[in-house]
């Protein structure tokens, strides 16, 4: 016989299913929550999705071709997720410069510094957040009011957030019920009609997106199900002990980041994880301390601080929680 | 809900083009390359010599100890040489080459097709019998029978599992066995139940084989003590242990057999071979082999002799597709690709697969992004992701503390893997390491 084959070990066969793809799959998972805050934000929700998607593919691109000389390996979609992720945690309204400076961050200093792809401890798109948090507080917590589809950029109005009115306020000894008629109803706040985050704000939306990750089986389904269960449970406690003083748990799962930061921050590959129990470990720390933040913290809002503390703990639970292997527990029937 | 393992496992893309056709006999080849080594354990020793006269059925290669087998020939001729011939391995081995003439059996083997039910042997007698006919698993491990029918002291065997599954996309042989020879696959499991004094046998099959259970769940009902499983379709379900985790609910402890759960497991193939070697006195010789394929004319199961070379099943198949890429013997998920169309048929032999030049190649290799879906896919429960990593770092204790020697070698990991890592090829190099290690251990 005079044909080439190809001889290789087996398996010969393989799943469809690239990075790339799944990469792409989250991009269109996040659509519906940017489809929602563009209908409540405007073309400011445009503008700084765009800024920040461009800056984040820039910035690998330059730091892979003329720092690491690598081939740039933007293609896989991996800084597309963090653009519009880094988008999605910052108010509507941001400068530019610093957007910008968030992505330069979260690309260069929290993914390529640690060595790309595969090897960032913290979620980059989380550390831009926080830097950005710290280094421009007052920029980073003047939230437009979402007033439906605007054509201006830098003038909306800007009011808090339900979690900033109803922290601030019973710190000063508010009564609580004052404090719930101040903030939108529960069901406004299931479809967005509220101030915060870009892409934070429509739990309808963000869930669209769960079950399309779902079913497309790019994560699953233990990480937001453990946060969501444990803040129900932790606030539910709260609440059922001293209803004047403690919000109810659905007020805390709608509110601030924890749909978003459940759904897509907390189910980042590298960041999270690897077995199932230390998925379920992961997101019970993610739920407690963002509650303990929320409800004993200084800050109105602990999902970004939640994640990105749990993170530092995955490859201690990576390295402790192993999967439980066939044959471990012998059973003679 | 119907029946399956629990942990891992992925799904291919069945493919069973062949499954509705009928199996046929492949027309003699003019010379057959037989290897000595075609089972686990020792090669065989040849008792022939050039130039001598065989017939087919006669013995010629002797076991060489209790893990090893006969082999017999499976042509009538004359040995034409002893040579090294490279087969499906990759490597030359030892064959006993014979030119065809004619097809002459051994007078002992009964070539009548009428069914034979009733057992005369004794238990001893039906291993002695196994043993001295060559039958090893025809599964694809090539295990030879009789040892796993020889129960060492204190051990208590209480079920013996039939596997049908055939979880290997593309594969039809058992099935088409299942259909066409059910009744003697069933008189062999009835053989191997005396064998092992057991009251119950299980054949587990899977669902994408309904005509397969509808026809053996009817035929059961004549033989006590035999009952018909369908199971989910999900791969590795063929696989020794899952299939047992599967029908009994029982995990065989790392490193241990499964006749530490009490059971035994046998190829519904095998049970045909027992059949007709102890109600026939046939030994074996031939087997049923699928040849099949995307590009592959006419898809096929052929009863073919053992050391026909490949291209002749190819070519009754409709020839060598213009666009071939590779050929392995046996399923895409744990057949082995081959070198050359001239490698022959041994026992371990149930397919041929032919690939176009475009599936043959692998997946663009990315980084590993940490999805876990090689953990989530992996039927032994183990972390593949670190097993790769710590095989390239040569950490051989860490390796074997994290279960290595575990891995079935299914490949659902690297099938899984999105970003296209070789992760079994890895962990094959880092089981050879610390096998390497354990075995010096011991001395």
């Amino acid at each position: 016989m005079n044909k080439l084959i190809t001889v290789s070990p087996s398996p010969h066969v393989y799943e469809d299913t690239t990075v790339k793809r799944l990469m792409f799959d989250v991009v269109i998972a996040m659509l519906p929550a940017l489809a929602m805050s563009i209908y409540f934000f405007g073309i400011g929700a445009i503008i700084v999705t765009l800024v920040a998607v461009v800056s984040c593919l820039l910035f690998e691109w330059l730091i892979q071709k003329f720092l690491l000389k690598k081939e740039p390996t933007i293609t896989d979609g991996s800084a597309i997720v963090t653009g519009v992720l880094i988008a999605f945690n910052v108010p509507s309204n941001l400068p530019l410069g610093i957007i910008i400076l968030g992505s330069l961050f979260a690309i260069g200093v929290a993914k390529m510094s640690f060595g790309g792809l595969g090897n960032n401890p913290f979620n980059p798109a989380l550390a831009g957040r926080v830097f950005l948090l710290i280094s421009f507080p007052v920029q980073m917590t003047s939230w437009p009011v979402p007033s439906g589809f605007k054509t201006g950029y830098t003038d909306a109005v800007t009011g808090a957030t339900p979690l900033g009115i109803v922290k601030e306020g019973l710190s000063k000894g508010d009564n609580l019920t004052d404090l719930m008629a101040q903030i939108p109803s529960h069901m406004e706040m299931f479809y967005g009609r509220m101030g915060g985050s870009m892409g934070e704000i429509a739990a309808a939306a963000i869930l669209i997106g769960f079950a399309y990750l779902l079913f497309r089986k790019v994560i699953t389904w233990h990480i937001p199900v453990s946060i969501f269960l444990t803040i129900t449970v932790f606030t539910g406690i709260l609440w059922l002990v001293d209803p004047t003083k403690n919000a109810d748990p659905i007020f805390h799962l709608l509110t601030g980041g924890v749909m978003l930061g459940a759904v897509f921050m907390a189910t980042d590959y590298v960041t999270s994880p690897m077995t199932t129990k230390g998925m379920w470990i992961f997101g019970i720390g993610i739920g407690v301390l963002t509650i303990l933040i929320r409800v004993f913290g200084a800050y109105p809002e602990g999902v970004s601080f939640a994640i990105l503390i749990m993170n530092a703990f995955v490859p201690l639970i990576n390295a402790y929680v192993k999967p439980k292997r066939f044959g471990e527990e012998v059973n003679h029937g | 809900m119907l029946k399956t393992f629990v942990k891992g496992g992925v799904h291919p893309a069945e493919c069973k083009f062949s499954e509705d056709n009928a199996i046929v006999n492949l027309p003699l080849p003019k010379t057959v390359s037989i290897p000595i080594a075609q089972h686990i354990g020792a090669p065989s020793k040849v008792i022939v010599a050039k130039g001598d006269k065989v017939k087919v059925g006669d013995k010629i290669a002797e076991s060489t100890g209790f893990v090893s087998a006969n082999i017999h020939s499976s042509v009538s001729g004359t040995v034409n040489k002893i040579d090294d011939v490279l087969d499906s391995t990759g490597y030359k081995r030892t064959c006993i080459i014979i030119d065809v003439e004619g097809d002459e059996w051994n007078e002992i083997i009964d070539r009548t097709t009428d069914l034979k039910k009733e057992i005369s042997l004794t238990e001893k007698e039906i291993i002695a019998k196994i043993n001295a006919s060559g039958i090893v698993g025809l599964g694809g491990a090539t295990f030879p029978s009789h040892v796993k029918l020889s129960i060492p002291d204190g051990k208590k065997i209480n079920v013996l599992i039939i596997n049908g599954v055939e979880c290997e996309p593309y594969l039809t042989s058992d099935h088409r066995l299942m259909i066409e020879k059910a009744n003697e696959m069933l008189v062999g499991v009835q053989i191997l139940m005396k064998a092992l004094s057991v009251s119950r046998a299980l054949i587990g099959i899977e669902n994408n084989k309904p005509d397969a259970i509808a026809h053996l769940s009817l035929l059961v009902k004549n033989y006590p003590g035999i009952e018909v499983h369908p199971l989910k379709v999900k791969y590795p379900q063929g696989g020794e242990k899952q299939l047992i985790k599967a029908l009994i609910n029982r995990e065989v402890p790392s490193g241990g057999l499964p006749l530490d759960v009490g059971a035994v497991v046998h190829n519904v193939g095998t049970a045909f071979a027992v059949y007709e070697a102890v109600q026939k006195n046939k030994p074996l010789f031939e087997r049923v082999v699928t040849v099949t394929g995307q590009l592959v004319s006419k898809p096929s199961n052929f009863m073919v002799r053992i050391g026909t070379p490949v291209s002749q099943l190819i070519e009754a198949a409709g020839g060598l597709p213009e666009d071939t890429g590779k050929i392995i013997n046996g399923g895409p998920m744990m057949g082995k690709a081959v070198s050359s169309t001239e490698v022959p048929v041994t026992k371990g032999t149930s397919g041929i697969l032919i690939m176009s030049k475009d599936a043959s190649k692998r997946k663009k290799e990315s980084t590993c992004v940490r999805c876990a879906k090689c953990v989530s896919a992996c039927p032994q429960g183990l972390e593949p992701f670190l097993l790769i990593k710590q095989t390239q770092l040569e950490k051989n204790d860490e390796l074997e503390q994290n279960g290595i020697m575990d891995c079935i070698e299914c490949g659902s990991c690297s099938f899984t893997c999105p970003a296209g890592l070789p992760l079994l090829d890895y962990i094959r190099l880092g089981k050879s390491r610390v096998s390497r290690i354990i075995r010096s251990r011991k001395q």
